[in-house]
């Protein structure tokens, strides 16, 4: 059997693998990281003309299918890893076959939950973490992806202006559907509820867990924010005809959540008094799409916000608020994003992206101007920061998972 | 505990002309092990979510016990899906890991120790229950994974493709515990499987389902013995059984110049042909031009027994099943001892008391 490679754009290194061998038998010196996750499969990383590339060995059909399915929800424009390829037909130095192995891109500056619950936390991290994975999921049944093992383990996070943005990371028992049942949602909220539960009395047992919240409480907080959200974005409402500014309300309470509404059904009773709407299609991405306008940066979604509030207030601090907007855009870019982003030396680019760099000056600033009493110039805070605060933060942009384990099922000898 | 009906259930997918579940009616008795087995695309995995709540119900109705569920929300229901998800926690002890969601749905400590016990004794997995699933074997892992959903102790467990990633050994070993298991616990269970082997191994009955519709639910010997038409003929059983297309006269059904009586209900309407079902162990094989010729391409030999792969020599009798590209072979058992060679020619018929007789138009069983 001659082994296969099923990619869109192949890379011949990945040829150089040493794919007749397990997974589990690779040698260190490839790897970019240990064994990680809570896994039924065993998953590698290693590092490929310049990237890391994660890789499981799965069932070949199994292999094929996430492919796919990952594809597609690439299409669809959802947060999740990107799908690099597929190796199939693998056979050992025995000569007996191997399973494939499905290769994705590893994700820049992502953290898996368990590597954000070994640093020092701030209070609340795990709420934060849900909240993400809440819209995630919104996300994510909105676009008809029934994802069936919805977890924490199964997602990962990327710091969005304080809070996380998060990715699917595992598809392997999902499917695409025109539209989502009730029941198929809410099958899914349970299956996330449990293993969030799970995941975080494991972190608990394993004494990682400092907050002292019931994990079963902080696990419930996945049906009431996902819940809510659901509702805010899909519900109908009915207002009166008198109230017409209603409609625009509504609009505004979408984008303000992150979501813009791409289509709005709007019908009037009979007797015209009173109206009923009911977004159609909706789509996250509000303000980081108003911000890739803009300036061309294109950042996550609460970063997006901060961003766009500082250009605000720029914008009202040089009285320009008359001007066409793109022309201020470019000048704050120029006179002030840029000069903080570059501010960070090249020995400490790889601790955070500079968008959330930006974000966490101005916190610094603001931190700083509270203790002082007096405004504080963004260059000193600059300064500040990059001396005092952001050399002692780990490096994030390959983080590839710390205590973690596999726990793979495989056949044994009695039984 | 408790039985479940399909009741002239059917879904229909938007957008869609024809249903993906045709009015399917299934009596399952309490503790029985059903099995829904089909190729791809049959609506087997669509009936399980129709009875989980997973999929809307658009005409008749789904009962459990004497409740009608058709339109009640999943957790309402009183079922259990398995091995939907089983990722174990490394940090949790074994009875942690299977009694972790009776915490969560708000069973007391005291119930939920008892329920983890009673599981761990089922599973042989008492002495495990203070460690940690890293120092268990991968099998008695994939017992606590089972453990999880025994202690919630549902009405009915449902199991869609469980095995389906695993490796070829675990799966076996898996399917027999997961069949005693059952029988041990005495819930019933609902299983979705495309493997026939599965299917005739582990269920009490079998459902068959072909585009969306029911084409025999009965015991795997029922099955195998007395298929209700043509495609459950060629689905179960392994090697498949041969499926041949004979020409009829007055004194029966011809194999070569071999013919086989056949009663009046077996004869059909009359026609020329009928399409005459055998296994590969109920077939005579001679050396003796007496029965349909067959030229020896593979013989596999199994110790005690040998399969011998045949093509017609005649090539106007075809054999159900194949295509254009891919001629199907004649299979039969011969004694392991006295195989025929290979390029050989020898002469088959069927054995009459294990014939099964088809309709060639509407593929029917016929007596």
């Amino acid at each position: 059997m001659a082994l296969e490679l099923t990619a869109a754009r192949p890379d011949p290194a990945l040829l150089d693998l040493p794919w007749r061998l397990p997974l589990e038998e690779w040698p260190d010196d490839i790897l970019a990281a240990l064994p990680r996750g809570i896994s039924r499969h065993v998953v590698r990383f290693v590092r490929l003309s310049g990237r890391v590339l994660a890789i499981k060995e799965i069932k070949d059909d199994i292999a094929r299918r996430e492919y796919e399915m990952l594809r597609n929800l690439g299409r669809l424009h959802m947060p999740a890893v990107e799908p690099f390829a597929v190796v199939s037909g693998r056979v050992g130095m025995d000569g007996r076959p191997l399973d494939a192995c499905l290769v994705t891109r590893h994700l820049q500056f992502s953290l898996p939950y368990r590597a954000l619950y070994s640093q020092s936390l701030r209070k609340g991290t795990a709420t934060r973490l849900i909240d993400a994975l809440a819209v995630l999921l919104v996300r994510l049944h909105l676009a008809g992806f029934w994802w069936g093992d919805v977890s924490l383990s199964n997602t990962l996070f990327r710091r969005d202006a304080g809070a996380f943005a998060a990715y699917l990371v595992d598809a392997e028992t999902g499917e695409l559907r025109n539209r989502l049942s009730d029941g198929q949602r809410e099958h899914d909220l349970e299956i996330a509820r449990v293993n969030i539960a799970g995941e975080l009395m494991d972190l608990e047992a394993g004494g990682l867990l400092q907050e002292e919240r019931d994990p079963v409480e902080v696990s419930e907080r996945i049906m009431t924010r996902y819940r809510d959200l659901w509702t805010e974005l899909t519900s109908e409402q009915l207002i009166d005809d008198s109230e017409r500014w209603r409609v625009d309300d509504r609009i505004r309470r979408l984008n303000e959540k992150g979501f813009d509404v791409d289509e709005l059904e709007i019908t009037t009773d009979i007797d015209g008094t009173t109206i009923r709407i009911q977004p159609k299609v909706v789509d996250s991405g509000h303000h980081s799409r108003r911000l890739l306008r803009l300036t061309g940066l294109d950042v996550r979604e609460n970063q997006a916000r901060r961003l766009l509030n500082d250009l605000e207030v720029f914008s009202a601090a040089t009285g320009r608020q008359g001007e066409d907007e793109e022309i201020i855009a470019h000048d704050w870019l120029a006179s002030v994003y840029e000069p903080v982003t570059r501010g960070v030396p090249r020995h400490l680019v790889a601790k955070l992206e500079p968008a959330e760099v930006f974000h966490e000056v101005l916190e610094h600033r603001w931190y700083l101007a509270e203790r002082a009493r007096h405004d504080i110039p963004i260059q000193e805070a600059v300064t500040d920061y990059v001396a005092t605060v952001l050399p002692g933060k780990p490096d994030e942009r390959a983080v590839l998972g710390v205590d973690t384990e596999e726990l793979p099922v495989v056949a044994d000898g009695g039984a | 505990m408790a039985t479940v009906k399909f009741d002239g259930a059917s879904r229909i997918y938007p957008g869609n002309d024809t249903p993906s579940v045709d009015k399917l009616d299934i009596d399952i008795a309490d503790g029985e092990f059903l099995v829904l087995v089909g190729p791809s695309g049959c609506g087997k995995s669509t009936s399980l979510r129709m009875l989980a709540g997973l999929e809307e119900v658009n005409g008749g109705k789904i009962w459990i016990g004497d409740r009608d569920v058709t339109d009640l929300s999943p957790k309402d229901r009183d079922v259990a899906m398995v091995f939907q998800n089983y990722a174990l926690y490394p940090h949790m002890t074994v009875a942690d890991n299977m009694g972790f969601a009776l915490k969560i749905a708000g069973v007391d400590k005291g119930e939920i120790r008892k329920r983890v016990e009673e599981a761990a004794n089922i599973l042989d997995l008492t002495q495990y229950l203070e460690r940690k699933p890293k120092a268990l074997s991968g099998g008695q892992r994939q017992r606590v994974a089972m453990g999880r959903a025994i202690v919630r102790s549902p009405q009915v467990f449902l199991m869609d493709e469980p095995l389906s990633n695993l490796d070829a050994k675990l799966r076996v070993q898996t399917r027999t515990q997961i069949a005693s298991l059952q029988r041990r616990l005495g819930v019933t269970t609902v299983y979705v499987t495309h493997d026939q082997v599965e299917a005739m191994t582990m269920g009490d009955r079998i459902a068959l389902l072909k585009d969306g519709i029911l084409q025999q639910c009965a015991t795997p010997r029922e099955m195998y013995d007395n298929p209700a038409n043509l495609f459950v003929a060629g689905f179960i059983g392994s090697p498949a059984m041969n499926l041949v297309t004979v020409p009829v006269t007055a004194d029966g059904a011809k194999f070569g110049n071999h013919t086989v009586s056949l009663p009046r209900e077996r004869a059909g309407d009359g026609g020329s042909s009928l399409i005459v079902g055998v296994r590969p162990e109920d077939v005579e094989v001679t050396t003796n031009n007496d029965g349909l010729e067959l030229t020896v391409d593979v013989v596999e030999e199994l110790g005690a027994d040998a399969y011998v792969y045949g093509t017609p020599t005649d090539p106007n009798i075809k054999l159900e099943g194949g295509d254009d590209n891919l001629v199907k072979p004649f299979i039969a058992r011969v004694d392991g001892r006295q195989v025929p060679e290979k390029g050989g020619k020898i002469y088959v018929y069927p054995k009459s008391q294990h014939m099964h007789v088809f309709d060639p138009s509407s593929g029917a069983r016929l007596g």
